[in-house]
């Protein structure tokens, strides 16, 4: 398997000449085996899919970990739903009460949207995720919500012998500084564990995360123990925060790293960048 | 083991924060969590314990009424809540190892989240003597 990061940025997108190096476009990544592809939230990092290139099949698959705008805000430009040949096939969250389709169609209509979801030239197919097990072509798939505000799943993906994580936005544990001791009381645990790759959320450091408990993201040292306590393999710090330029963000990754003493590789989320599993 | 849902961790976070006595159950009744208040009425620490089977922390305290006669543990909030899935409630006396009888009330709620499976039940004690 690949993944391709094609946002990496959280909470809003940032074309500041200070943050060019990790990139500006909020989450999207694509997992790639052969010539078969999904797309992970639709950030404004999907108008980076080469659609016209790699999607010669009608359909199209797009898995949400949910409705918060930066994982959603490039869906309303993502060519194939203009295109009347194309299926996409949107997956996300089950909300307690509300459709998947009523949901997005809160976003997907005017004023904030020129047209409603209806009337998108694409067939549009919506499938509502809760705690499962699905598949798509030869990749596995399973969700299971984690915490974060609002209905949020986590995605791992499995292609043969080989496994990804994905969890963009995650506080696996609120207000404290590390995890509860039992394995069984860590959000997202089960999705993470003994995965190759992990791409975790690390939007703040730990003095930022002081201020901002709740807010439903990890710093990059409660990142860092969650991958440690999953024996996951090699951890991505993604979600970058938009407030910080790349100079603060490698900064402040290179200050967390000279406090700690991990068996596995970490690196910060690069846009553009391509992960082989 | 795997980890328990998110609706039951984040419950666990929520009674870490609470100062009044908070008990959590998994649909078989087994004590998943109680916190730090709980554990005065329990006279056990949780990290001592971890989950106890609910053979083991239904005999820890004896339910009674107001004449002292043993409530039968189907009447509990917490063991109604479990049997029918929804929100019970009753005011009742537990008496402690000690033999000292403290009059209770306890509310239970079903945990169901948004899979709509129901992962166990929450119950909240208020010691009706203590001033908060
Ligand atoms: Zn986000
Ligand atoms: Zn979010």
């Amino acid at each position: 398997m690949k993944v391709k990061l094609h946002g990496t940025r959280g909470a809003y997108p940032t074309s500041s000449p200070t943050n060019q190096t990790y990139g500006g476009n909020t989450s999207c990544i694509e997992v790639i085996h052969g010539d078969e592809r999904i797309i992970i939230d639709a950030g404004t990092g999907i108008l980076g899919v080469d659609f016209d290139r790699y999607y010669k099949a009608s359909r199209i698959n797009i898995l949400l970990t949910h409705l918060h705008m930066d994982h959603i805000q490039g869906l309303a430009f993502c060519k194939p739903l203009f295109n009347p040949k194309k299926e996409v096939h949107i997956w996300g969250p089950s909300g307690s009460s509300e459709s998947l389709q009523s949901r997005l169609n809160r976003f997907l209509s005017p004023p904030l949207f020129p047209i409603p979801l209806r009337d998108i030239p694409a067939t549009l197919i919506i499938k509502e995720l809760p705690n499962t097990n699905f598949k798509i072509g030869k990749f596995e798939i399973s969700s299971e919500y984690i915490s974060h505000p609002g209905p949020t799943v986590g995605f791992r993906i499995k292609c043969g012998s080989k496994s990804i994580t994905y969890m963009p936005d995650h506080e696996p544990v609120i207000g404290k500084s590390h995890l509860f001791p039992d394995d069984d009381w860590v959000s997202g645990f089960n999705l993470a564990y003994q995965s190759d790759l992990l791409i975790h959320d690390s939007q703040y450091s730990k003095k930022e995360y002081q201020t901002k408990v709740g807010w439903g993201h990890s710093s990059l040292e409660i990142a860092a123990e969650f991958c440690s306590r999953a024996k996951a393999k090699h951890l991505i710090l993604f979600h970058h925060d938009p407030t910080n330029t790349d100079d603060e963000r490698t900064e402040m990754f290179k200050t967390f790293m000279s406090t700690v003493n991990y068996d596995f590789p970490i690196e910060l989320a690069v846009q553009g960048q391509e992960i082989e599993v | 083991m795997p980890a328990h849902e998110i609706e039951i961790i984040l419950s666990r976070q929520l009674a870490d924060c609470l100062t009044v006595p908070v008990f959590i159950v998994n649909p078989e009744g087994t004590l998943l969590f109680y916190n730090e208040p709980a554990e005065g009425i329990l006279g056990k620490k949780f990290q001592d314990t971890g989950p106890m089977p609910v053979d083991d922390w239904g005999t820890s305290f004896f339910p009674h009424d107001e004449d002292g006669k043993d409530l039968n543990p189907l009447e509990l909030p917490l063991v109604q809540t479990i049997r029918n899935k929804v929100p019970a409630h009753k005011t009742f006396w537990i008496k402690s190892l000690n033999g000292k009888s403290t009059k209770i009330s306890v509310t239970s709620i079903p945990i169901i989240g948004r899979s709509k499976v129901f992962s166990g039940a929450m119950a909240i004690f208020w010691d009706n003597e203590v001033k908060l």
